[in-house]
């Protein structure tokens, strides 16, 4: 705790105000009815006074429970359960899937042949991504770490903006600053926005907020500092709903790995989520592995679901192989996330990280390559969905032979082209740093064109747009 | 046995009247011509009446709201006066911060939870990097945040999400247009007399050397309530430091209609043509009385100047003073080593135009490479007698 009294000795007085707000009086109106069995401190108001002196124990308490619907031989468990979309949707779901596991097997090996500088696959985790995805709303605004690819390729990014992205070339929206696997999109958001809705709220208010959109936000390198951000997301969601009744209901979602999940911003973003009530849903990936760092290492507890209890945070576990006990989580937690004017909810989806952690790691060098390949074999939502696709006679291995050729030759198609393409243009390495150019960073441009001019040997821009003219002024 | 150890000290104590002393931390030396305290009831760089301007202060008000209803307002009243403003000309601003819903540990936030609502100005919980990252998000949802991080102090866990974030979202996120800009982040700092090692410091120059924020410290309530305006309604990351030394003590005329004072612009607060002295915050008013002293005894005059904002700097102006008198001296509280007036020096040196007018080298007079110690605060923070020490040796020179 810090010094508060020092924290007031710059004033000449001290006066303490009588709170006159109402939730400023809350604090201080818990009554205690006599002869109560309940402690009124106010930092727990419901608690019995027992006189056994007893310690909790995290032993005595079994684990959460692991929602699942379908089990790995693709048969359904939840006998309450009904798939809620057609065939061609579900077709689509696995197509999105293999997408991203063929794409992931070119580019590892693209990475390892040098032809670009480093990648992540996401193998094993696809039903996480695409099947949350699939039951989100498009304008929900979504925050994510970097194995979430299946969510992009889900809402409709394109082969030419994966691989634009992945290459840093001049079609890449992160304008070539961003590692690969860094995405993010615009379009994916705002395509669907009613326009025509939007303008007649625009209408009825001044607000700027109603230009608000709902980004599909730009992955960064550093771990977990999106999940406060998302809960920040979620109560301007909120706020811009309770400012503008008419416009529609929508939540911040975010996504992080189990090891984020010890980063200070996890524990900052579940508490500020729970404290202002942001209609937030966050889903944990724990697939086991933090780069080398076994679960084991990273924390002692029930894994993460058992602590969105302690933060009063509505929480499940979900069998993170199985698309649609997933899917069915998060259509569920949309809803709760969006009841008694907002509230985050927490999901733990368990997978196993198949791959390596990037091309960066080899992670035979901390684990037994049988229990990856035990992994593989056993349970994998690929097959997983594949098996239950197969069971309704949807599917067979005819239309996968298909399916796999056509994906791969648009892959192949996108990354040669993708290859070929210009870089950004030099200019813009000193642009979007603030909202103008500044005259500092004027200067440096003409500083760094001069260099150019006067030493061209020294340096390649042929494969940058416009060559060294984009850095005139 | 330590606790009943202090018990017993302080029955005794209690015991029998305490001595009647003047504060330790509060007095200056007797004798003093220089080190005297800084009248802030009549320095002139604060408006004391609504007729004739204080130094500086005047030129980039709108002349209607100059002419118009002033009313006396300190640092924290001023403050609280853009803050008012702010909410009720937009919606999407919001307050947030560690107690501000009661009006905040420095009164800042008075009465705009009862104003304007318990949805816009709240409490966080007690976790800077939560109130920065929510900061951002909010920001980077269309909303126009003002977090306030308590003390300058301890905005250091919230340090990754400044810099890895909030500075670089614009950058990162490139086409998709995405951005932190709307995002303004108010924080009390600077020497408070006793404020010791976690109530003192001034980390502004921490983050100049953060491309994308830009930071804004003013020296008094009419350049307090004009730059936050700016800040708040600036769509670039702003940072803006309050001298909490002044909350209280600098008093003065403010308009009471909304205006704004240009950001990254640098003011001459007072001309002279015969050394330049750049500062801001609090110090301007140690520079204002070492100048008047040394104008009386050297019979010089000196040009002052208010950075105003620390990053990105008006270089045009101050290169443009000291190719005038080619003499200059920079002047802030926080230490010297890598400080705001690091930047400043190697940027005049670096000047083709204004090395060559030099007369002098360029000094720096600021807080000693140590952390801001309780009992020693007043021979590590620059004072009166340093900067016009200074002031002579360059002239000398």
């Amino acid at each position: 705790m810090r010094c508060r009294a020092i924290r007031r000795l710059p004033l000449q007085r001290v006066v303490v105000p009588i709170p006159t707000s109402r939730a400023a009086c809350a604090a201080s109106s818990i009554s205690q009815r006599p002869n109560s069995d309940f402690v009124s401190f106010p930092g727990a108001l419901k608690s019995a006074f027992t006189s056994t002196l007893k310690f909790e124990h995290p032993g005595s308490y079994t684990a959460l429970p692991t929602y699942r619907v379908v089990d790995q031989h693709g048969t359904v468990v939840d006998s309450s359960f009904t798939p809620d979309i057609s065939d061609e949707a579900v077709i689509k779901l696995y197509k999105d899937m293999l997408f991203i596991s063929i794409m992931d097997l070119i580019m590892f090996d693209a990475q390892r042949q040098g032809r670009l500088s480093f990648y992540m696959v996401s193998a094993g985790e696809e039903a996480v991504s695409v099947g949350s995805s699939s039951v989100l709303d498009f304008e929900d605004s979504v925050y994510c770490q970097y194995r979430e690819q299946g969510l992009f390729k889900e809402r409709g990014m394109t082969t030419k903006e994966f691989m634009s992205q992945l290459f840093a070339n001049k079609n890449d929206p992160g304008k070539g600053r961003n590692m690969p696997v860094h995405y993010g999109s615009k379009r994916l958001n705002i395509v669907s926005i009613s326009t025509s809705a939007y303008a007649a709220a625009a209408a009825l208010s001044s607000l700027k907020l109603i230009e608000a959109h709902a980004p599909q936000h730009t992955v960064s390198s550093p771990l977990a500092t999106q999940i406060p951000q998302a809960s920040g997301a979620g109560y301007a969601l909120k706020m811009q709903k309770l400012q503008n009744p008419n416009s529609k209901a929508r939540v911040a979602v975010c996504f992080f790995g189990e090891g984020a999940a010890s980063e200070g911003d996890f524990h900052a973003a579940m508490n500020i989520a729970a404290t202002r009530s942001c209609p937030v849903i966050f889903i944990c990936r724990n697939n086991g592995y933090a780069i080398s760092t076994p679960t084991l290492d990273q924390y002692r507890g029930d894994g993460i679901a058992s602590r969105g209890i302690g933060y009063g945070i509505d929480t499940i576990r979900v069998d993170g192989n199985d698309i649609w006990a997933v899917r069915e989580a998060v259509k569920r937690g949309r809803e709760m996330a969006l009841q008694d004017g907002g509230k985050p909810i927490l999901i733990e989806c368990m997978t196993y990280r198949v791959s390596h952690h990037s091309t960066s790691d080899d992670s035979f060098a901390y684990r037994a390559r049988i229990e990856v390949e035990d992994w593989k074999r056993r349970d994998n939502p690929i097959t997983r969905l594949r098996k239950w696709m197969e069971a309704k006679g949807v599917w067979d291995e005819a239309k996968e032979k298909e399916a796999r050729e056509s994906l791969r030759k648009e892959i192949l198609k996108g990354f040669s082209e993708a290859e070929k393409e210009k870089k950004p243009a030099l200019r813009t390495m000193f642009e979007d740093i603030y909202e103008e150019i500044t005259p500092e960073l004027k200067a440096q441009m003409t500083e760094l064109r001069d260099m150019l001019d006067k030493y061209p040997d020294e340096y390649d821009f042929s494969e940058y747009e416009g060559g060294k003219e984009s850095l005139r002024e | 046995m330590m606790r009943r150890g202090v018990g017993q000290l302080s029955k005794a104590a209690l015991s029998r009247p305490l001595p009647r002393r003047e504060r330790c931390y509060s007095t200056h030396p007797p004798n003093a011509r220089l080190n005297k305290p800084i009248d802030y009831g009549t320095t002139q760089l604060l408006a004391h009446s609504s007729k004739g301007p204080a130094l500086g202060n005047h030129h980039e008000i709108p002349l209607e709201v100059r002419n118009g209803a002033t009313r006396k307002m300190n640092l924290f009243q001023a403050v609280n006066d853009a803050l008012g403003i702010a909410l009720a000309e937009d919606d999407s601003v919001l307050i947030f911060g560690e107690d501000v819903a009661f009006g905040g540990v420095f009164r800042c936030t008075m009465k705009l939870a009862e104003t304007h609502g318990a949805e816009r100005v709240f409490n966080t919980p007690l976790t800077e990097q939560g109130i920065m990252g929510f900061g951002i998000g909010l920001a980077a949802q269309g909303m126009r945040p003002v977090a306030e991080i308590q003390f300058a102090d301890y905005v250091f866990p919230a340090f990754d999400q400044i810099v890895n974030e909030g500075a670089k979202l614009r950058y990162r996120e490139g086409a998709t247009g995405v951005h932190a800009g709307s995002l303004t982040v108010r924080m009390p700092c600077g020497g408070v007399g006793h404020g010791g090692l976690y109530h003192s410091q001034s980390p502004e120059s921490l983050f100049t050397h953060i491309p994308g924020f830009r930071i804004v410290m003013p020296r008094s309530p009419i350049q307090a309530k004009g730059l936050l305006l700016s800040a708040i309604r600036s769509n670039d990351p702003c940072i803006f430091m309050e001298p909490k030394i002044l909350y209280r003590a600098a008093v003065e005329q403010v308009p009471e209609a909304a205006y704004e004072l240009p950001l990254s612009k640098a003011e001459v607060v007072k001309p002279g043509k015969d050394i330049t002295i750049i500062s801001y915050g609090q110090p301007m008013y140690t520079c204002l009385s070492a100048i008047q002293r040394a104008e009386e005894d050297l019979g010089v005059s000196c040009e002052l100047i208010d950075l105003r904002t620390v990053y990105p700097w008006d270089k045009e102006t101050v290169f443009a003073s000291v190719r005038k008198t080619g003499r200059v001296l920079v002047v802030h509280e926080a230490m010297v080593n890598a400080g705001v007036g690091a930047e400043i020096a190697a940027a005049i040196q670096e000047d083709p135009e204004t090395f060559v007018r030099l007369e002098a080298p360029v000094a720096r007079v600021a807080g000693w490479s140590i952390h801001s110690a309780l009992m020693f605060e007043r021979f590590n923070i620059p004072d009166i007698a340093r900067i016009y020490e200074n002031i002579r040796k360059s002239l000398d020179y």
